[in-house]
């Protein structure tokens, strides 16, 4: 749990505005001048209580933290703030601004204070109706189980009706329009779906965002009037429910009959044959000549012009990305190969087979050489998209991309744009994590950028050195091992088994002859105990091991792994290091599929000292992998020494509650996590971070090598 | 446990087992067993390799023994056991050696829950000696030109230790199995359960939208047989949604925002 200020007396008098500027000016003397003090902010807040006085200042500790400008900004608006909403209200404001700060930098964080009535308002509106981020989650499985290609659920800009660029579905960040949670929930539920339909029934398609991008806006909007009544029967078809549903929303929110001539609009564009071109003819006909009726209220703005910019974007990648999957397609099912002119002769084909569940009413079958071909399911979904932008796939599409050919186009496949930080290290292959903020008490989202990579083999014989070195406790270590092996262990009097066991036999003849019960366990069996344990070694190589340490740590590998070997449990070594929340690093030195090899005892020589020590992360991700692994027992065993840091603050309190947080959601997953150190200090944060009895200190560095193989028997016997 | 003591000579099928080929699996198969080829069925757990299994036993003439393989499973609880009966061992061959002398087809099913271990003593069977050692009588027994190996697999599992070995699957031939088209899909579930056409093509349409979301927090859509046992409560009369609620979604997740929107979907259908 994050360590939580005692809560002041609330009997205890206020802070006079000198007290209050002074404990200020502690945190935010960076910001401060002879023009601009403290003094105000101070004024100010001496009229409240204590207690909001000290959640002020609790928060304005946390702020300057990150940056002192953010904290002074709170501090001046505080007041202001304290006026509008409860205590818990005020807090949930400056933690949007401390993610903010995190997510996006300064400017925005101070912008996202700047609005406190607007986040009051929405914050009362939360309390009464629903707050879009409590079903994003739910939104979008639900429209990505519709069908098509898969949309983000996002909140729509202050005060903007439901829009969608066809990638991400805009919605108001609350509502509280109905009465209800489960009423609101229809609101929003009949919002996605009206704007999914928008993509899956063509309002976008074959050029029309482009050509309405260039339209008068009166046509837009009877454009989006039309495509509304369309859209809604194209539903009330597919999804009888949802036609139920709106039926029961239009109700509770009185909406009124259609206007003529309107009525009329609206029985034309709901015919079976009704298309996006109809509605845009009618559109263009009406124009300057009748107004659009009163928008529904979960009724999607129409704007060609954000969707005409991501579908150009999409169409050009998605043409690249087809031809060179299909590149591949080809090449795997027929071999490289040797003579590309060969792929000039257009090997595929398209052929239409109905498909009722599509809108169309059918969907492509692609055949290679004349021979159909079952394409995997990201081809399946590239083909879905183009469809439905351009309403088929050209005949262009279907030439596989030549070799070398679109390699300067070739972008790196989309990424949610979250990830992306200015001036990161972020690259193909990095994992997003977590990080736990004790003193805000939630989690940092999408925190820590992680990266797998090798190190570097290094064969200078250090391994066999170590071995020739320890020779006799290699043998004694292999000895005690394989005792502990998984055996075929042989259970007499058994009801069941392989072998019959005649001494119980002959004991139930002798009893069966003096009329006694004759037993049924006559049998042997072999049992394998097996020992279903995968472990996970997580080795610091943070630049502090550098020297007799990281020897040591490199001598206990080769030590622990000949007994491991002997032992036949699963098992994996990474070592961590990194420096800052954006370049976390792991290191492969064996994984759990690999043998322990040449190239594995290469790497244990290779292990050099790098930077820091962000454990967290680390921790969340070898137990990731552990995860996969399939064992009854699971260790994840932390060979380092010394608490967590990094660079960027991860240190004292925060990186062991982070590391602490970490390990607890290991646990959670079954993994036993166990740490041994170096570290004499230890004993102050191990028994928080690890538990009691989930840790050994090793006084002796040079002892480390017999340790940790003994430790590991002792864990696991 | 005891061991089981299956009649393979009476395991005949009977009736004909209904079955809708996909493609050329049903020639394919018989062209397989004609020439003792054993075969690896590859698919998505309830998309119709038993069920596909039994009409082939059907249609060859040969008694079927199915065994669901789980990691318990011992290569002598294949294989066969000395057993005491009225005060004298006894051998009881198991499963598989009882369809290699009667000339059956045995289907392991889910090979790959079976222990590696186990795993290996078809590999003789499943070559062109065609033998299977009995290690504990000292015998080999020999299979007849009926003898039919069959295995099933699920290519869908994630973990590397749920993966078929190499040297298992090159012995087999291998037939894919998948859902079928939906028109196939709706015709099976009226055929097995009766339920109104208009309403096995929504329980279709149902299934396509959780397959949709296989990958996005689900590992595998509905499946036939889930359809089947909703449209089964259906004709029984549960509301659809509450059908599909009970049959199909509880069955794929526990995770609620999922269970929310799969509820959603069906609410939305029906
Ligand atoms: N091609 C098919 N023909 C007839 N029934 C099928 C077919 N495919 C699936 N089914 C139905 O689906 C159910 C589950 O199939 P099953 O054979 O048990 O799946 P699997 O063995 O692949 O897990 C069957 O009981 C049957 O009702
Ligand atoms: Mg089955």
């Amino acid at each position: 749990m994050a360590e939580r200020l005692a809560a002041p007396d609330p009997a205890e008098a206020p802070l006079a505005a000198e007290a209050i500027e002074a404990r200020l000016d502690e945190h935010l003397d960076l910001v401060l001048s002879s023009r601009r003090t403290a003094a105000g902010p101070a004024r100010e807040l001496a009229a409240f209580s204590r207690a909001e006085q000290e959640l002020v200042l609790r928060w304005v500790a946390v702020l300057a933290a990150a940056h002192a400008e953010l904290a002074y900004q709170f501090a001046s608006l505080a007041p202001r703030a304290l006026v509008l909403m409860d205590e818990t209200g005020v807090e949930a404001w400056a933690r949007q601004a401390m993610d903010t700060y995190d997510r996006a930098g300064l400017y925005p964080a101070v912008a996202a204070l700047k609005e406190v009535e607007a986040f009051a308002e929405r914050a009362r509106a939360r309390a009464a109706g629903l707050a879009l981020e409590e079903v994003a989650g739910v939104l979008e499985r639900l429209v990505q189980g519709l069908g098509g290609r898969p949309l983000k659920v996002e909140a729509a800009e202050g005060g903007a009706r439901p829009w969608t660029d066809t990638e991400t579905l805009r919605l108001p960040p609350v509502l509280g329009l109905l009465p209800g949670r489960e009423e609101n929930f229809r609101l929003y539920k009949a919002m996605a779906v009206t704007l999914w339909a928008q993509g899956w029934f063509g309002t976008w398609r074959a050029g029309l965002a482009e050509r309405l991008a260039g339209a008068a806006p009166a046509v837009v909007a009877l454009y989006e009037a039309c495509e509304a009544l369309r859209l809604e029967a194209c539903l009330g078809r597919l999804l009888p429910g949802v036609r139920r549903e709106l039926a029961a929303l239009g109700e509770a929110l009185g909406a009124a009959p259609l206007p003529a001539p309107w009525d009329e609009a609206a029985r034309r564009l709901a015919a079976p044959e009704a298309s996006a071109a109809d509605s845009l003819a009618l559109a263009e006909a009406w124009a300057g000549r009748v107004a659009p009726p009163p928008p529904r209220p979960w009724q999607g703005e129409a704007r060609p012009a954000e969707v005409a910019a991501v579908q150009a974007a999409r169409i050009e990648r998605e043409r690249g990305e087809l031809r060179r999957a299909l590149a591949a397609l080809a090449e795997e099912q027929r071999g490289p190969v040797a003579d590309p002119i060969r792929l000039e002769a257009a090997p595929f084909r398209l052929e239409r087979v109905e498909d009722p569940v599509l809108p169309e009413g059918f969907t492509f079958r692609l055949e290679l050489d004349g021979q159909p071909l079952e394409p995997p399911d990201e081809v399946r979904g590239l083909m879905a998209s183009i469809v439905q932008d351009l309403g088929e796939i050209p005949e262009e599409y279907l030439v596989p991309a030549g070799p070398g050919e679109y390699d300067a186009e070739a972008r790196p496949p989309e990424r949610d744009p979250r990830d992306v930080w200015k001036g990161m290290y972020h690259e193909e292959g990095a994992c997003l994590y977590d990080e736990w903020d004790h003193r805000r008490g939630h989690y940092r989202k999408r925190w820590c950028v992680l990266r797998e990579l090798d190190v570097h083999p290094v064969r200078d014989g250090f391994v066999e050195r170590t071995l020739r070195r320890h020779r006799g406790l290699v043998a004694s270590l292999r000895r005690t091992f394989e005792v502990l092996r998984g055996e075929d262990r042989l259970l007499r009097r058994q009801p069941e088994g392989e072998e019959v066991d005649i001494d119980a036999l002959v004991e139930a003849h002798a009893d069966a002859a003096t009329g006694r019960e004759m037993t049924d366990r006559l049998f042997m069996r072999k049992r394998r105990e097996e020992r279903s344990i995968a472990v996970m070694f997580m080795v610091d190589m943070s630049g502090s091991t550098k020297g007799w340490i990281n020897d040591a740590e490199r001598e206990a590998l080769v030590l622990l792994c000949e007994a491991l070997e002997a032992l036949g449990d699963r098992y994996a070594i990474y070592g961590f290091s990194g420096m800052t929340r954006k370049r976390c690093e792991l290191f492969r030195i064996k994984r759990f599929d690999e043998p322990y090899s040449e190239e594995v005892r290469a790497r244990i020589s290779g292990i050099r000292p790098q930077d820091y020590t962000r454990m967290g992360v680390a921790i969340r991700h070898l137990a990731r992998m552990l995860r996969e692994v399939e064992a009854r027992t699971k260790l994840l065993i932390t060979l380092s020494d010394g608490k967590p840091d990094d660079f960027d603050g991860y240190r004292g309190a925060y990186g062991i509650e982070d590391t602490r947080m970490a390990l607890i959601e290991a646990k959670r997953e079954g993994i036993h996590p166990f740490c041994i150190t170096i570290d004499r200090e230890a004993r102050e944060y191990l028994p928080h971070m690890y538990g009691a009895v989930n840790y050994v200190i090793v006084d002796d560095v040079r002892r480390l090598p017999f340790k940790v193989s003994d430790i590991y028997r002792r864990l696991t016997s | 446990m005891t061991a089981q003591t299956l009649r393979p000579e009476e395991h005949y099928i009977e009736a004909e087992p209904y079955y809708e080929p996909v493609g050329d699996e049903i020639e394919i198969f018989e062209a397989a067993w004609r020439n003792q080829l054993p075969v690896l069925l590859k698919g998505p757990t309830g998309c119709g390799k038993t069920r596909f299994m039994e009409h082939m036993a059907w249609r060859l003439r040969r008694p079927l023994i199915t065994v669901s393989c789980h990691d318990d499973l011992t290569a002598s609880d294949l294989v066969g056991r000395f057993l005491v009966a009225g005060g004298e061992t006894v051998w009881v061959d198991g499963p598989l050696a009882r369809a290699v002398r009667c000339g059956g087809i045995c289907y392991l099913d889910e090979i790959v829950e079976a222990r590696k271990d186990t795993t290996v003593v078809i590999h003789p069977l499943a070559d062109d000696r065609r033998v299977l050692p009995m290690e504990k009588r000292g015998e080999i027994l020999r299979a007849p030109p009926e003898f039919c190996l069959a295995i099933s697999y699920n290519p869908g599992y994630q973990s590397v230790l749920k993966d078929l070995k190499q040297s298992t699957r090159q012995r087999f031939v291998a037939l894919e199995f998948d859902y079928p088209e939906p028109e196939l899909e709706r015709r099976i579930i009226e055929k097995e359960t009766g339920l109104d056409p208009a309403m096995a093509e929504r329980l279709v349409k149902f299934a396509h939208m959780t397959r949709n979301l296989k990958g996005s927090g689900l590992d595998e859509g509905a499946s036939t047989r889930l359809l089947v046992q909703a449209a089964k409560l259906i004709v029984s009369g549960i509301p659809p949604v509450a059908a599909c609620r009970a049959a199909v979604a509880e069955a794929l997740t526990d995770d609620p925002e999922m269970l929310a929107a799969i509820h959603e979907l069906s609410a939305s259908l029906f």
